[in-house]
């Protein structure tokens, strides 16, 4: 399957953006290399404000460069994004009804190397609460351009979780998104899998395939956006298969097993659910492959959730 | 300064101050003391500096304001009232449910507020990305913001600091009001802050240290900020808590506080002499 390197299409993505629309700033604390808007930096200097190592100092001015006009991306970890600079991005930010796009890099078990400090599992939840934010994760390169470009022309603030590094390409070119939208991915009938960003999407569609081998057809729905959720088609495929499972790289209270959680029980609908994602538990170091074994959120932990379900 | 400018300011801040003990005083309760010592310079500002049009509270070519410590709501808006940016009757709904004066500076519901502001530490940095953006839009407009000292305990504060003199952002204009007291008592007792000045000056910013009530000596250092190039201003002023306000000047106890309407009409006589 073609791959793509995520930051650097997030990177091309804003530079064709600032052709376009000379109020696009690109803010980054000290991770301009690491987050690919190194790339932005030389095609826009003036453009590219890097804030050292200062998160909160950095959403604190993005949400000035948003009440001047400006269309502000700041990108950190979002480990620093979340938590760090949660108050700024709160208040400055969205309470005060601003325009700023708030990238979280190296989500959850992607942090990798980096360990248990770096790696953002409560992110979802903390900026599920926030009133009227939008809320995304790309599942792939295609997905991450079109939702920066969906940022770039909503007015409000947009939290977006990316990993760095490259991603399998799942939609083609042509493919068009939207908030509050998700995509089928895969087609079934006996059970519904929801997954969110791109290790998820991609353990799911596994699962789903080793699944179909022995005879249950589970339908793969990549999620998106997790904040507006696309309850209609969400709801849609618990009633018809009436076995959901959520999966999400991020901690299961309060992320996307939650919210779905909260969607089919307050709709009425009877289907059985199951969550994949982190319980309770903090990070720690490794490669990709070691932490989704780790904490259980493979295709093989996918299927036999859906088995689980009868 | 003539001597008419400044008796015309004092006046104009005697009236704001009056509204202010007025409003909180309606109300029964409400940050007085940081709202009274930061009175002059607002008048100072709106009434002698910045360019704005109360008729056109979002014009992007103005001068602004970011109250970064944004419990002193209530001085902002009084003075705001005065200048027309809407009816003074208003001041009698501060904290009133559904008000458009909160306590805290709110941008979206106050005509003239031109930033949200109440986690300190926050409005410094929000008024460096308005510095920062009139820039980019070419637009050469002066942006003021007014910090607290106990505000300045804030980590925050200082990364807006090296920020604003890294990016050069010589239109942000910001002011300390060194009334030298926080909530839990005096600041050289619960964070020190001295050396205040050198501080700012070890971060690359023009400062200086002036007395927070003398008009004059005010605009002196205002205008001497305005025509410093390359960096940011730091204005330290020199104030008294509550400053006006007879039943609390000088009190730690008058950073929130409750008093009667009766009270507040005697403070109000007392201003008036």
């Amino acid at each position: 399957m073609e791959k793509k390197e995520m930051r650097a299409v997030y990177a091309e993505t804003l530079i064709d953006l600032a052709r376009e629309n000379p109020d696009i700033v690109v803010l980054d604390a000290d991770l301009m290399k690491a987050n690919g808007t190194a790339a932005f930096a030389k095609a826009f200097p003036d453009r590219a404000v890097d804030c050292g190592v200062a998160e909160a100092n950095m959403v604190g001015v993005a949400s000035g460069l948003s009440a001047a006009g400006k269309i502000p991306f700041a990108s950190t970890f979002a480990c620093f994004a979340s938590r760090r600079a949660y108050d700024q991005f709160f208040l400055s930010a969205n309470y005060a009804r601003l325009n700023v796009k708030l990238v979280g890099t190296d989500p959850g078990v992607t942090a990798k190397y980096n360990g248990g400090t770096h790696m953002p599992f409560e992110d979802l939840a903390l900026m599920r609460v926030i009133p009227g934010l939008t809320i995304v994760e790309p599942s792939d390169p295609t997905s991450l351009a079109g939702f920066v470009r969906l940022a770039a022309a909503h007015r409000g603030c947009v939290y977006m979780r990316m990993p760095r590094t490259a991603a399998n390409v799942l939609y083609g070119a042509a493919e068009t998104f939207a908030f509050g939208k998700a995509k089928v991915l895969r087609e079934g009938g006996d059970a519904a899998i929801v997954a969110l960003g791109s290790v998820m999407v991609n353990e799911a569609l596994a699962a789903a395939e080793a699944l179909a081998a022995e005879g249950t057809h589970a339908a793969v729905i990549d999620a998106l956006s997790l904040k507006p959720l696309d309850l209609d088609t969400l709801l849609r495929y618990a009633r018809s298969t009436g076995r959901v499972v959520t999966c999400e790289n991020a901690q299961i209270a309060g992320g996307l097993g939650g919210a779905v959680a909260e969607a089919i029980l307050e709709a009425g609908v009877a289907a059985k659910f199951a969550r994949i994602g982190i319980r309770d538990e903090f990070g720690e170091v490794g490669t990709v492959e070691y932490l989704i074994e780790r904490y259980g959120i493979t295709a093989a932990h996918i299927a036999a959730a859906v088995r689980s379900l009868t | 300064m003539t001597k008419e400018t400044r008796t015309e300011l004092e006046a104009k801040a005697r009236e704001i101050r009056a509204l202010t003990i007025d409003a909180i005083g309606y109300l029964g309760v409400g940050h007085i003391g940081g709202s009274m010592s930061v009175v002059d310079v607002l008048a100072l500002l709106y009434y002698r500096h910045m360019r704005v049009d109360p008729a056109e509270p979002r014009r992007r070519d103005r001068d602004q304001l970011v109250l970064s410590k944004g419990h002193a709501g209530p001085a902002l808006y009084a003075t705001l009232a005065s200048k027309g940016y809407f009816p003074e009757e208003w001041l009698h709904t501060l904290n009133v449910g559904g008000t458009n004066l909160p306590s805290h500076c709110d941008r979206n519901r106050t005509p003239g507020v031109d930033m949200t502001t109440g986690s300190l530490g926050q409005g410094i940095s929000a008024a460096c990305g308005i510095a920062l953006g009139n820039r980019l839009n070419g637009i050469s407009s002066n942006v003021y913001c007014i910090i607290g000292d106990g505000e300045s305990d804030e980590g925050q504060v200082w990364e807006a600091a090296m920020f604003a003199a890294q990016y050069r952002l010589d239109k942000l204009v910001a002011f300390t009001d060194y009334n030298r007291m926080q909530i839990d008592g005096p600041t050289a007792e619960i964070m020190n802050l001295e050396s205040l000045k050198a501080k700012w000056e070890a971060f690359g910013w023009f400062t200086q240290e002036v007395d927070g009530h003398d008009m004059e000596a005010m605009d002196g250092a205002v205008e001497r900020a305005k025509a410093n190039p390359g960096r940011p201003s730091m204005i330290i002023l020199d104030t008294i808590k509550a400053k006006g306000f007879s039943l609390a000047e000088g009190q730690v106890g008058s950073h929130s506080m409750s008093f009667s309407y009766e009270d507040a009409k005697m403070a109000i006589a007392d201003l008036k002499g």
